[in-house]
């Protein structure tokens, strides 16, 4: 009896030491689980996580305090991909009507614009070219889409125009599917 | 000339019924010119050309339309001599029915040519720099369908380590003969084109690699190449098996050696043209004439005339066809290319290309409507097909599950989408289907992977410039009050507090004075 | 002028899977024929009643499915596993035994995994290992071969005994039935009779039980036949019978009076039958070329161990079933070489 109390007691104490040892040893700098979730996501910066940005998202997905499908613009391949990557079951998207929105980028009408330099501080991504009392326009390749600039803009200017394919950026459709559903950049 | 040259088979194939005496029974037919030329800015792969005439201007033939930008272009030029009408999107030849930008030209039916460049009749004492800005200026690409800028591929950058020219006059698909009808009509052209490739990159022979249903265009060119007395160059007549005229099998069916995974023939020392592309460059080098137009096939039991044709580049199809006597009644199916690898029009109202071999119309019997797709039995049959000895049995498995990870541990990228594997399954599975979805899937992905990696370093970059204003401005706050307190000698605070003892010393000694004030009055 | 579009190659093979189907069909004829010549009218009533639960399960279960049945049902695979699971059955087997084997084949051991194509075991030896293992006494109640018995069960007496599952008024299972030739030398064997000894008997004909062997040729025909349309590769039955051969052979040299010569366990039992039909079922097989010869060797090498070591006397089923299980793995370490990776042997 004493010698089974002793024995586990010892093994505890060696395996003790043994993890403690090692969680000095090879302690990693930072965070790699919510480098590697942030690494998944669109990096739209949109907000619609309800995050402020994708890589708070990540963190708290990482940190276990966040659901993975709360991503619309990165829809249901991002959430399987995390799935796969935090080994944790897939989940069916919160918000499947904002995931099937197809992408689109802003437009500055430049008739109406009063160069207010609202929408340019709003812009997490600095895709927005302008200065105070300035033409401000969206440089396309730069936008991700994300809407933020919208509610900003004191005359409504802004307007989001979804992206057209190009033969370059044509996708073949699933076999079985009609081509119009595969159409998009 | 007439030996036996060794052939190392490639693995797979298939034996076709290759419906060439359709349309090889009678020499090319020069076509009119249509009404309008529609000639789309991208005809080749690479960066799209910039147009350098605007709309309204007259041009003549030959005269550059559209510059090429970057390195991995090409520039168009002006089949014949009229006005540009439109510079606009208009519905191009491609398999998703999009249109694209093209330069429109209206004939003016004088047919006049602009200023050509010298020729270069002696080339061989040109340098490689001078002849590839030639070939670039023409405007060549790959005419056997791949339309890659020659200019480009003939760059090998310094000594090439390319011991090998092949001409690539295999023609393997079914119904397409346009190779076979420039052979025998200008073999000399083909022999000096390949010569002068040869000088070029410096290879130390020539092959031809011709299939053995075309037994006049060898003779054609053999008599060429006795003629010119070329002893370097020998045309060798393969068998006639399905894909033989892909690059990489017919580099191994003329060298044993195979070209590397997502690797080019130049790894292997070898490079291949295809033998319209070189008729191309002789033109370009030896008479200073830019690509403007090209032998088009025109087949199929939908056609009324098939038959070969001599078409300047952005000829609309339908007035093809309706030169070719039009439509018969059995027309079901319009591809661009061969039965195999060809794609279907959704119109004929799309020009012909650069790269534009062939035009079919084909009837319901010829082109059946696919049966329904049934489940894959693991019969294997795709397996044996496959030229590039891949396993398309399992990539359809992943491609199924949209697993795109496991469908490229198979190799995807290697497949030539030859259609072997479809052909031959007895469930009528597209799988060349699936593999375009995949492959195409996979691309989008990688896009977008790189627009979120740009949009993350710049937030990130735009964060830490927010964080930097920030730090200034508290930074600068502080200084400002530190030089205020060295100005009133000794800490704020202090001078402040003096200031106010003043004030309320000032204060009482007021009040004291009025108290004692009204007090004498009082007291009066 | 509009066209409608699909993706190329534009060309329509002439294979298609109806056709295969009824190849292997046409090609398990003569062996039934021989079949029922030696043992009678119990095998076509066999046949009979598999192929029409065969098709009903699969009717009833795509049904459930909600899958169109009659795009299923064209391609015959229900019709091949009922004939190929009859073929294995003894010729008096009691009909509600054979439904429930058919019935477990199609519903079971192919539809819950996915229907065509998606079932990793072989279906008809998945129902005749059911029936082995649950009906051990009526399943190795086997007739004699007409030859050796003389005298036929008629038509009538067949239908009595096996929808009735008794014998005929006046007679016992043991006046009519007989072991296979199979069972007989296991045994002899295992009564330590010399296999010299063994053979004295008019049970055995020149390298078979009398009538076995004949039936064993037949099949070979139809298999022949089936690689000569190319519906099966040469690679699985070879290599299966190969690999019989040479351990059957290398173990009868060693001693020739323990063990038999390899032409009997070669016309014995269900080899022919298992390496030209069922062996190949290219669903459950290995598909890779050099897996395949590794997969019809290995079915060979079980083939011997279990008749001459395990339990039952027959083991083509259980090792075609050990080997389906395998087949992914093999699958997995025997792809070929893709085009343009290195070991060009050409190059």
């Amino acid at each position: 009896m004493i010698v089974a109390i002793l024995t586990i007691a010892a093994l505890a104490t060696v395996f003790g030491l043994i993890l403690g040892y090692s969680a000095i040893r090879f302690r990693v700098e930072g965070d790699p689980i919510a480098d590697q979730v942030d690494a998944l996501l669109p990096q739209t910066q949109c907000g619609q996580c309800s995050f402020a940005g994708c890589r708070p998202y990540a963190e708290a997905i990482a940190a276990g305090e966040a659901e993975i499908n709360r991503c619309p613009p990165g829809g249901e391949a991002t959430m399987i991909a995390l799935a796969e990557l935090l080994g944790r079951d897939p989940v069916p998207l919160e918000d499947e009507e904002a995931a099937e929105k197809p992408k689109s980028v802003a437009f500055i009408v430049e008739d109406e614009c009063i160069g207010c330099t609202l929408c340019i501080q709003a812009c997490p991504v600095d895709a927005i070219l302008g200065a105070a009392k300035q033409m401000h326009t969206v440089i396309i390749d730069e936008c991700t889409g994300c809407e933020l600039c919208l509610p900003p803009c004191p005359v409504e200017c802004i307007h989001m125009h979804p992206l057209e394919a190009t033969p370059e950026t044509w996708k073949w459709p699933f076999p079985g599917q009609r081509p119009a559903e595969a159409a998009d950049g | 000339m007439a030996e036996q040259r060794t052939i190392w088979p490639f693995h797979g194939g298939l034996h076709l019924d290759d419906h060439k005496s359709e349309s090889n029974q009678r020499p090319v037919q020069d076509l009119p010119l249509p009404r309008r030329l529609i000639l789309p800015l991208q005809q080749h792969i690479g960066q799209s050309a910039e147009p350098v005439v605007e709309v309204g201007e007259l041009v003549k033939k030959g005269q550059t339309l559209a510059r090429a930008p970057d390195y991995v272009s090409a520039p168009i030029h002006a089949p014949t001599s009229g006005r540009v009408l439109e510079i606009e999107a208009m519905p191009i030849a491609h398999p998703s029915g999009l249109s694209d930008t093209c330069i429109v030209i209206q004939p003016d039916g004088d047919d006049a040519w602009d200023a050509l460049p010298e020729p270069m009749t002696e080339f061989t004492a040109e340098s490689a720099a001078d002849l590839r800005e030639r070939i670039r200026w023409a405007g060549i690409v790959g005419m056997g369908g791949a339309a890659f800028p020659t200019a480009v591929k003939v760059n090998t950058g310094g000594p090439s380590g390319i011991d090998t020219l092949i001409i690539n006059a295999a023609e393997c698909e079914p119904y397409i003969t346009c190779d076979d009808a420039l052979m025998r009509e200008r073999a000399g052209d083909v022999i000096d084109g390949a010569a002068i490739f040869r000088h070029l990159i410096g290879a130390r022979r020539c092959l031809i690699g011709i299939e053995d249903n075309k037994p006049e265009a060898a003779s054609a060119l053999r008599r060429a190449i006795s003629d010119k007395g070329d002893r370097e160059t020998d045309v060798v007549v393969v068998p006639t098996r399905y894909p033989s005229g892909g690059e990489k099998q017919l580099i191994r069916l003329l060298t044993g050696r195979e070209v590397p995974s997502n690797g080019l023939p130049a790894a292997i020392g070898v490079l291949c043209q295809n033998v319209a592309t070189a008729v191309a460059v002789a033109d370009a080098v030896l008479r200073g004439r830019p690509l403007i137009d090209r032998i088009v096939t025109l087949s199929g039991q939908g056609v009324r005339q098939p038959g070969n044709f001599r078409v300047a580049l952005g000829t609309p199809i339908d007035f093809l066809v309706a030169q070719a006597g039009g439509y018969s009644e059995q027309a079901h199916q319009l591809l661009l290319g061969g039965p195999m690898m060809g794609f279907g029009l959704h119109t004929d109202q799309v020009p012909v290309t650069k790269a534009a071999n062939c035009v079919l119309a084909l009837s319901a019997a010829e082109a059946p409507e696919p049966p329904a797709e049934r489940p894959c039995i693991r019969c294997g049959e795709c397996v044996q097909v496959c030229p590039a000895q891949l396993l398309p049995q399992q990539m359809f498995w992943h491609a199924r599950a949209h697993d795109f990870d496991r469908i490229q541990e198979y190799h995807l990228f290697d497949c030539i989408e030859c259609g072997c594997c479809a052909y031959v399954c007895p469930a009528n599975i597209p799988l060349v289907h699936y593999y375009r979805y995949a492959k195409t899937e996979i691309w989008t992905q990688e896009r977008e992977r790189e627009k979120s990696d740009l949009a993350r370093r710049r937030h990130e970059a735009r964060q830490a410039r927010l964080e930097r204003l920030e730090q200034e401005r508290k930074s600068r706050l502080r200084r400002k009050k530190e030089a205020l307190d060295k100005k009133s000698g000794g800490s704020a605070d202090d001078s402040k507090k003096a200031a106010i003892q003043a004030a309320m010393q000032r204060v009482a000694e007021k009040k004291a004075a009025q108290q004692a004030e009204s007090q004498t009055s009082d007291s009066n | 002028m509009q066209f409608a579009t699909h993706s190329s190659p534009h060309l329509v093979g002439p294979k298609n899977v109806t056709q295969v189907m009824g190849l292997v069909l046409l090609a398990l004829v003569p062996g039934t024929l021989a079949l029922v010549w030696y043992f009678g009218w119990g095998v076509l009533i066999n046949l009979v009643i598999a192929t029409l639960t065969a098709v009903a399960a699969e009717a009833a279960v795509l049904r459930l499915r909600r899958r169109p049945v009659g795009a299923a049902l064209i391609d015959l695979s229900a019709i091949v596993t009922a004939w190929l699971l009859a073929l294995a059955l003894p010729p008096l087997l009691p009909w509600w035994q054979t439904v429930t084997g058919t019935v477990f084949a199609i519903v079971i051991a192919k539809q819950l995994f996915g229907g065509i194509g998606f079932n990793p075991f072989n279906p008809a030896m998945a129902g005749y290992v059911l029936l082995l293992v649950s009906f051990p006494v009526t399943m190795t109640r086997w007739l004699p071969p007409d030859v050796i018995s003389g005298s036929a069960v008629s038509l009538a007496d067949s239908l009595q005994m096996i929808f009735s599952g008794t014998p005929p008024l006046g007679q016992s299972w043991d006046a009519i039935t007989s072991a296979t030739p199979l069972d007989q030398m296991r045994t002899e064997l295992s009564q330590n009779r010399m296999i010299s000894e063994i053979r004295q008997s008019p049970l055995w004909g020149d390298f078979g039980g009398l009538g076995w062997e004949w039936i064993g040729n037949w099949f070979l025909l139809g298999g022949l036949f089936l690689i000569w349309r190319r519906v099966i590769s040469w690679r699985i039955p070879v290599s299966m019978l190969g690999a019989l051969l040479l351990i059957a052979g290398l173990f009868w040299m060693i001693d020739p009076e323990t063990h038999p010569f390899p032409a009997f366990h070669l016309f014995s039992g269900g080899a022919i039958l298992g390496a030209f039909f069922i062996a190949t079922d290219p669903v459950s097989a290995s598909t890779t070329p050099r897996g395949q010869l590794v997969y019809g060797a290995l079915i060979g090498l079980f083939v011997f161990i279990i008749r001459t070591w395990g339990g039952y006397p027959d083991a083509v089923a259980f090792s075609v079933l050990l080997l389906n299980m395998a087949a992914p793995t093999i699958d997995y370490y025997t792809q070929p070489r893709v085009f343009g990776q290195p070991g060009n042997p050409d190059a």
